[in-house]
């Protein structure tokens, strides 16, 4: 049943989505508020369908690749939604939504058995580090989202292209507003989520940590999200130059986050399920 | 023929400005009188409805009247007087409308299409006084209040189906909106104005009255730039503390008669690093320029000139061309719906004629069968009453629908002539027709 609500969620994030590029083309705002309605129905029947494999496995449902990247697309949903509800950046659910999509149709192509969980994982950790790292990357996504938006908006204004692109973004300030909330939040979470990681990892393996791969790559993605928010703060960095480097962040998280589990073995390693 | 007909016609005369200067307007506004213009023209007798809008760039008046002819020749002498404009130059700047022609006019007025800046929304609002203050004084009546509410509906469809309102076609706007485009908001925004000059003052103007909150004016004569930020509701500074200036500026506006550039790309660069590179919009409209063209290559700091901001609202303008079109299909489509209804008004009488004449004749046959009819008993009589008038009806149900349904259609005219024809009624002369009744009742008997 819950395999069967996911394909119903994957479906309906897809026509959300579609009615988000459909807004962002025509610009009518009904399709805009149907969109969001039906990606808020979606995200409820998401919901339920992680909990359901969550019930049915009896451990959480971060394990696997199918289930971490389909985790990680609720995430994106969830905080967008909410994100939206608070701030009301235009067109913005046309540059989410199609991430969320790729993201939960990736997971749809993994092999969705539930797999009994290994010793080692087992650990009340489990739910916290994990779904604080997804949230983190969720939010992420969306300071990403904003950088590509930013840095798409300030072609037109610098090259004094008026057009479609000028007309359908939000301004540049709002943007980068955007970008630094997102910054900031998503960086707290990270931070969270290695500590919480490495406390488990002390009280899993006695270590806090043993620069396993993805231990090495989180750090250094740590290090940069650090790095441009901290020039942010203290040197008011802002606009381009943080998009930029908001993209590059960006790019490290996203190996990290698969590169690493799938190439490199390790802990982490989604890799080490297909053998 | 339709002279003198029951029904209601409009009309609607005016001028605008491109039919007249502004001093003619001002005077055919009538606000010099001591009487309200709208009162003026309610007291002329033909004139059932009126209702009259002054605006700075046209004063137009509607009427409603049975006798449309009329009414316009005292119309124009009442208004030709009253204005102090000799009849001869009214008559030049004037334009008179009719039915179908009026109707379009008034669509395309209130969908602001025949405005100086088509599109620009405030007409609406005028056009909505104008309407109110008839209302109140009771100058409006049926036809009149269709017509303006319908004005109204279609003005917001105009709005919400076209893209017409939605772009900037003078420069000080298409600047604002840039600005917009930048900052979003506009509340802990500071501009700064440097020189002066019409255009960069209306963009000022536009700035605060959009929220900037706080204003900078920079002049090379201090007393000029006192007297500017006075009227702007801003802050003085002279030109040597520019630099300074720029540093709490987000938007700065430039337009000094200066033969060369006052400010150089080494300038900008350098306050950006104290300014904590917070974004900076430079608009310089002077000719020869102020600003260092170079200063756009600089991060976050975005520079338009004069040309730049010429190409947003000619793009904006073609644009609206089209748009404009589309709003003229359908301001068309609309004109098309009332005029149908207008003449769907004509047929009212018509059937109420029909309806007393079948009446009359009820009533006449059973007065001539009174003696029978009063040897019955009052059951009886009631009976007999209801059955005749029942019959009555019943035969007209169907021609009465018909007329109903059919007459406000293209070929209402004719099915109404047919109608009068069909029933011998004789609408022109509501006496005479009850005399050729009573004869042609006769003659149906003898037959």
């Amino acid at each position: 049943m819950h395999k069967f609500l996911f394909q119903l969620t994957v479906l309906i994030y897809f026509v959300s989505t579609a009615g988000f590029l459909v807004h962002v083309v025509t610009l009518r705002k009904d399709v805009e508020r149907v969109a969001t309605s039906v990606l808020t129905g979606g995200f409820v029947l998401h919901t339920v369908a992680v909990l359901w494999r969550w019930w049915a496995a009896g451990h959480p449902p971060f394990v696997n690749l199918h289930d971490a990247l389909s985790s990680l697309a609720w995430a994106i949903v969830g905080v967008f939604l909410l994100f939206q509800m608070r701030y009301r950046i235009k067109s913005l659910g046309a540059f989410v939504t199609p991430v969320a999509l790729c993201t939960i149709a990736a997971s749809s192509l993994q092999p969705k058995e539930i797999l009994p969980l290994p010793p080692v994982l087992k650990s009340a950790w489990l739910p916290f580090h994990a779904a604080i790292c997804l949230l983190s990357y969720a939010v992420f996504v969306l300071a990403f989202c904003a950088a590509v938006m930013y840095l798409m908006q300030e072609r037109e204004i610098k090259m004094k292209r008026l057009g479609g692109i000028f007309k359908r973004l939000p301004s540049l300030q709002s943007i980068d507003a955007m970008n630094k909330r997102c910054l900031t939040v998503g960086f707290t979470l990270l931070t969270i989520g290695i500590v919480t990681g490495s406390i488990w990892a002390e009280q899993a393996w006695g270590e806090y940590w043993s620069w396993d791969p993805k231990e090495t790559w989180s750090l250094i993605t740590w290090f940069l999200y650090a790095a441009l928010l901290h020039q942010r703060i203290t040197i008011g960095w802002r606009g381009r130059k943080v998009a930029i480097m908001t993209i590059v962040a960006f790019a490290t998280l996203v190996f990290t986050f698969l590169g690493v589990s799938l190439i490199l073995p390790g802990a982490h390693s989604y890799a080490s399920w297909f053998k | 023929m339709q002279a003198g007909s029951s029904r209601s016609q409009i009309a609607l005369l005016g001028v605008n400005h491109r039919t007249a200067p502004v001093e003619i307007r001002e005077r055919l506004a009538l606000s010099g009188c001591n009487l309200p213009a709208l009162q003026v023209f309610s007291e002329i007798p033909s004139c059932e409805e009126v209702v009259f809008l002054s605006t700075c760039n046209r004063v137009e008046l509607m009427i409603a009247s049975r006798c449309l002819e009329e009414s316009r020749r005292a119309v124009k002498d009442v208004w030709s007087s009253m204005g102090g404009v000799d009849a001869s130059t009214f008559q030049q700047v004037i334009y008179e409308y009719e039915g179908e022609e009026a109707v379009r006019h008034l669509f395309r007025v209130a969908s602001s299409l025949d405005s100086m800046i088509v599109g620009e929304p405030q007409i609406l609002g005028q056009l909505k006084d104008a309407y109110r203050k008839a209302a109140e004084a009771d100058s409006a009546g049926m036809v009149l209040n269709r017509l303006f509410h319908k004005a109204f509906s279609v003005a917001k469809r105009v709005r919400t189906e076209t893209r017409i309102a939605n772009s900037a076609v003078s420069i000080s706007y298409a600047a604002v909106e840039l600005a917009k485009k930048i900052f979003g908001e506009f509340e802990d925004r500071n501009a700064m104005l440097i020189g002066a000059g019409e255009m960069a003052e209306l963009a000022a103007k536009h700035l605060v009255t959009n929220g900037v909150s706080r204003l900078v004016v920079a002049n090379r004569t201090l007393s000029r730039a006192v007297e500017l930020a006075r009227q702007l509701g801003g802050k003085a500074i002279s030109l040597d503390e520019l630099e300074d200036a720029l540093l709490y500026s987000d938007i700065v506006i430039s337009s000094t008669g200066a033969p060369g550039i006052i400010l150089g790309v080494d300038q900008v660069k350098r306050i950006m690093r104290p300014r904590r590179h917070r974004l900076l919009f430079f608009i310089d409209i002077a000719v020869p320029r102020d600003i260092d063209p170079g200063i756009n290559e600089i991060d976050n700091v975005y520079l338009y000139g004069i040309d730049d901001l010429k190409g947003v609202v000619e793009v904006n303008k073609s644009e609206r061309e089209r748009e404009a079109l589309k709003a003229g299909r359908i301001v068309d489509s609309e004109v098309i719906k009332f005029l149908v209804w207008m003449d769907s008004l004509e047929v009212v009488p018509v059937i109420q004629e029909v309806q007393r004449k079948a009446e009359n004749i009820r009533r006449k046959e059973l007065a001539r069968s009174r003696k029978v009819l009063d040897s019955l008993d009052p059951k009886q009589q009631k009976a007999v009453d209801v059955l005749t008038k029942s019959m009555v009806q019943k035969i007209l149900h169907d021609p009465i629908i018909f007329l109903r349904n059919e007459a406000g259609g293209t070929s209402g005219r004719e099915l109404l002539d047919v109608a009068n024809r069909l029933f011998g009624l004789n609408r022109l002369d509501a006496v005479d027709w009850r005399v050729h009744e009573e004869q042609g009742g006769d003659k149906e008997r003898q037959g």
